[in-house]
């Protein structure tokens, strides 16, 4: 973990664009008042938002490390902080610290393998890090395929960048779709699950997930029957977060804690967990 | 001393449990010590033969454990409830917290229960209590050897000022009923009450200064049953785990008495609870005497469906004003 | 070692309070409580205070930093200062061995600087046990109640109190009392700590094991159906967590003074039905995982992050607070196995 002199204290940034992807989820772009990136992180690696007086909520950091400019964070609306997140203008400060956590070990084990992104909703938002740092080393990375689903169309997040950019890439196959049809929807429809077992995989790759709890289960199992290892699948949790750093016990479960030794688990780490998830 | 004996007890719970009347009983578990006493659900009379309790421990009313476990089951549930206890039980009854039709209630007489922290204050090292004669309590200890104590000067002081030996509800009396008595409960109050505002303060201060917010008092008050406290809501903007500044806690309880006011029954459990030895009852008992010097005597659960004058109105009601008049000066 | 007599304890105290602030046992209506010294103040013959020393490193509240708010601006105010040196007169066994285990939380990376710089300030000046409580099973948890750990270690006998020093902390506070304090020998303490061991073997819990929990053993005790009786009647408090003195779950919130905002953190604790509600979910729905919670990380969860060592001290104040007189005791004999029989 990278080390952090007074981890409770936050700093200052400043919201600089707000891009509104889907009807619930909005995409912020951070940097401190002097227009810098806050701080480091890698890719699958968290930061506390607050607004003083509201509260403070943990958040994946969205933008990848390589973008040393600004940081973003895909937000949906569903609680107190986020519900004030969404109402803010450009040009306001918020409190920014981090980075907390795990992060994706893109420089060890995801090295020189290919890779398989699968998301649901707005489970691309800690993704999307790991995505463009892959698509950034591109040479570091065997092909890439990313199969994401969301319950429309208006509801997948990044639609514009996975169109504009990661369908172009070479080596990147990108499989979206919907749960239901569409009349201006020609992809394909159906549930996240089923349809990675339809594509059906072959096992010589790494597969990352993230979703919601029931699309992780039931894309695993379809992973499994195809012949993939829980070892060779990651994943990330999300608990209930206070300090970010180990103590406060809030995403304490079994002998870990979510925020320090998470949130990127390997699955099989995630089965010595006591099944409270 | 307990009048009625806990054989008498064991044999009603198992004769209620093998006859099909009720499928578990609500009653009090021994613990490592003598006085350690935890409530438990039996479910055979071998369980109740082994674990189940009934001495001058049993302190602990079992009237809001009825709200959640009656849930839980189509099947009657046996409770035991001791002459306070059902003023507790008919109040729930009266808010409709719990279905009457799937408890069976036993009532046993009680002869006041112990205050376990002043025996522990009494003596050192507790190994064994026994509590068979009626006045005094032998404590055989690890330092002085068996130390007798007055029983009176263990009791709590809901017990000193019992209020009534009288069950108001119960399908079923084990031992004999007694009367509702003319307690010296508002004793206190009223020294509180003769205390000029300066002293009051000071004195009420000094008391919830001790408060460490753990919740315990309301947990167990059988008149705090929402399903969703408003100090349990993060968007109340009163919800604390742990005061923000000294104010908070007489804000909790304060408000807290405010909320009960008129259904407290003056059970004693948030005294009995508070790790803190917080009066607390003093602050409800406040209510029910202004209640009762106000609009006249009434006693919260003494039946089931009273209307507390405070959610009642009558035209011959007092004014606003004389409560203002009343307060003086410092109103 | 160092020894003072008994009727000098008001110079000792006298003493210490004149350069730093020292906070001992006092007896109050409401039990024995940790006050600051000022003259006239009478230590305390109680086993153990109401609430544990805890609240010295890890208080109840405490303000975190301020932020001003202007418009879209922020600004944050870190309001710290160096605390003040002070010494904790009579600390008993257990409770020292608790910051032990609150140090490997909060002085582990990235490190808690509240907590450090109130550790850092703090002399510890521990007093071993002579009349444990029926409550007492620190000796479960491998704690010698005779000898506590601690900056200076004092040891009451029938008519002197004698220090001695264990660290450079402790050296210095000593040996700035000298003058007061005269050379003292072992034999009176030995004797009395001969006296104390024969008690504490009498003890009721004196035979409690810790035999089959600890590091590794999650699988073993989470599923178990005892939770569902341990956890029956419980009432959904605090109060064993906020009187332990290991329990250290925090909450921080935001508190709006009208002219500014405040952010504090806070004592929390796992069995309060929203400890881990989100919006998106809530984890540990009824009160047995809550309660589940609380007891393995004590006994299964700490210890395999700790090298072994449990988070419980064995002090007895959740046994005699708890509203309904549940506690680890019955939880340690009801899953244990044959170990407690």
């Amino acid at each position: 973990m990278t080390d952090i002199k007074e981890p409770l204290i936050p700093v200052v940034g400043v919201v600089t664009d707000i891009r509104i992807d889907t009807p619930d989820v909005k995409t912020f772009r951070v940097v401190t008042p002097e227009g810098k990136k806050a701080f480091d992180h890698k890719p699958g690696q968290c930061a506390m938002l607050s607004i003083p007086g509201v509260g403070e909520a943990m958040f994946s950091i969205t933008s990848s490390p390589t973008n040393t400019e600004f940081m973003e964070f895909s937000i949906k609306k569903c609680g107190c902080v986020t519900e004030w997140l969404h109402s803010m203008e450009v040009g306001q400060q918020i409190t920014i610290r981090g980075p907390y956590g795990r992060p994706f070990p893109v420089d060890t084990e995801f090295a020189g393998h290919d890779m398989l992104f699968i998301a649901g909703g707005i489970g691309l938002a800690p993704l999307r890090s790991v995505i463009n740092y892959c698509r950034h080393y591109r040479d570091r990375y065997g092909k890439i395929d990313i199969v994401y689903g969301s319950r429309s169309m208006q509801d997948l997040v990044d639609y514009r960048e996975i169109i504009d950019e990661w369908t172009k890439d070479t080596g990147v196959n990108v499989y979206l779709t919907i749960d239901r049809e569409q009349p201006e929807w020609d992809g394909h429809v159906g549930f996240v699950p089923s349809y990675v077992k339809d594509l059906g995989f072959s096992t010589d790759k790494i597969a990352v997930l993230c979703g919601p709890p029931i699309m992780i289960k039931f894309t695993l199992a379809g992973l499994q029957e195809l012949g993939f290892d829980k070892t060779q699948v990651y994943t990330t949790m999300e608990l209930r977060m206070k300090c970010g750093i180990g103590k406060c016990g809030r995403c304490n479960i079994g002998a870990k804690y979510v925020c320090k030794d998470g949130p990127v688990f390997r699955c099989d780490e995630i089965d010595e967990l006591p099944d409270e998830y | 001393m307990q009048e009625v004996k806990r054989e008498v007890l064991v044999s009603k719970a198992s004769e209620l449990l093998n006859n099909g009347t009720v499928d578990r009983v609500l009653g009090w578990k021994a613990g490592e010590f003598d006085y350690d006493i935890t409530p438990a659900v039996f479910y055979t009379a071998e369980e109740l033969e082994r674990d189940f309790v009934w001495n001058d421990f049993c302190g602990a009313n079992f009237s809001k454990y009825l709200v959640a476990e009656t849930g839980k089951s189509e099947n009657k549930l046996l409770v035991f409830l001791k002459p306070c206890d059902t003023y507790s039980f008919n109040q729930l009854l009266t808010e409709h917290r719990f279905d009457r039709e799937r408890v069976y209630a036993v009532g046993v007489g009680c002869n006041g229960m112990l205050d376990i922290s002043k025996l522990r204050s009494s003596a050192e090292g507790i190994l064994h209590v026994h509590t068979e004669d009626a006045d005094k309590v032998a404590v055989d200890t690890l330092y002085d050897g068996t130390v007798t104590l007055d029983r009176a000067s263990l009791l709590p002081d809901r017990c000193v000022n019992c209020k009534s030996k009288k069950h108001v509800a119960y399908d079923e009396l084990l031992g004999a009923d007694g009367e509702v008595l003319d307690s010296g409960r508002f004793d206190e109050v009223e020294r509180i009450e003769r205390m000029t505002p300066d002293e009051r303060f000071a004195f009420w201060q000094g008391e919830l200064s001790r408060c460490i917010r753990c919740n315990a008092c309301r947990d167990v008050c059988p008149a705090c049953t929402c399903e969703k406290c408003v100090f349990d809501n993060p968007q109340s903007g009163v919800e604390n785990k742990a005061a923000a500044t000294s104010f908070e806690e007489q804000m909790f309880h304060i408000i807290r008495a405010f909320h009960v006011a008129g259904r407290c029954t003056d059970c004693g459990e948030c005294s009995r609870v508070c790790p803190q030895h917080i009066p607390l009852h003093l602050l409800n008992r406040k209510f029910i005497k202004d209640i009762d010097s106000f609009y006249g005597e009434y006693q919260a659960g003494a039946e089931v469906g009273s209307r507390a004058p405070i959610v009642d109105y009558r035209t011959d009601d007092l004014e606003p004003g004389e409560a203002v008049e009343r307060g003086g000066e410092h109103a | 070692m160092r020894k003072i007599a008994l009727n000098q304890l008001d110079q000792l105290f006298a003493e210490i309070a004149a350069s730093r602030k020292l906070y001992l046992p006092v007896d109050t209506k409401a039990g024995a409580k940790f006050e600051p010294w000022q003259q006239g103040t009478v230590l305390s013959d109680a086993l153990n205070t109401v609430r544990s020393a805890k609240d010295f490193f890890f208080p109840q509240t405490e303000n975190l930093m301020d932020f001003k708010v202007e418009g879209k601006n922020i600004e944050v105010i870190d309001t710290r200062s160096e605390c003040e040196d002070f010494v904790l007169f009579g600390v008993r066994a257990c409770d020292v061995k608790s910051f032990e285990v609150l140090d490997r939380v909060f002085l582990a990376e990235p490190v808690d600087t509240y907590y450090k710089n109130r550790r850092e300030h703090g002399v510890i000046m521990s007093l071993a046990c002579t009349r444990p409580q029926e409550t007492c099973f620190c000796g479960t948890f491998g704690i010698d109640a005779t000898e506590p750990e601690g900056d200076v270690v004092c040891y009451k006998t029938e008519d002197a109190l004698y220090l001695d020093a264990r660290t450079e902390k402790g050296s210095a506070l000593l040996e700035s009392l000298g003058c007061l304090t005269e050379e003292g020998d072992w034999a009176a303490v030995d004797a009395q700590k001969a006296k104390t061991r024969e008690y504490l073997a009498k003890l009721p819990l004196a035979d409690l094991k810790t035999d089959g929990f600890g590091a590794g053993t999650t699988s073993k005790f989470f599923d178990a159906p005892e939770w569902k009786e341990l956890s029956a009647t419980c009432l959904g408090c605090g109060t064993c967590t906020f009187v332990c003195p290991t329990c250290q779950c925090y909450d921080i919130r935001d508190f709006n003074t009208g002219h500014g905002v405040k952010r504090f953190r806070c004592w929390d604790s796992c069995m309060y039905s929203d400890f881990t509600k989100m919006s998106a979910g809530q984890p540990r729905l009824t009160q047995l995982e809550r309660f589940r919670q609380r007891f393995m990380h004590k006994l299964v969860y700490y210890p395999t992050n700790n090298d072994g060592l449990f988070s419980c001290v064995g002090c007895g104040r959740c046994l005699a607070k708890c509203p309904i007189q549940m506690n680890i005791v019955k939880v340690m004999k009801k899953l244990g196995g044959s170990a407690n029989d």
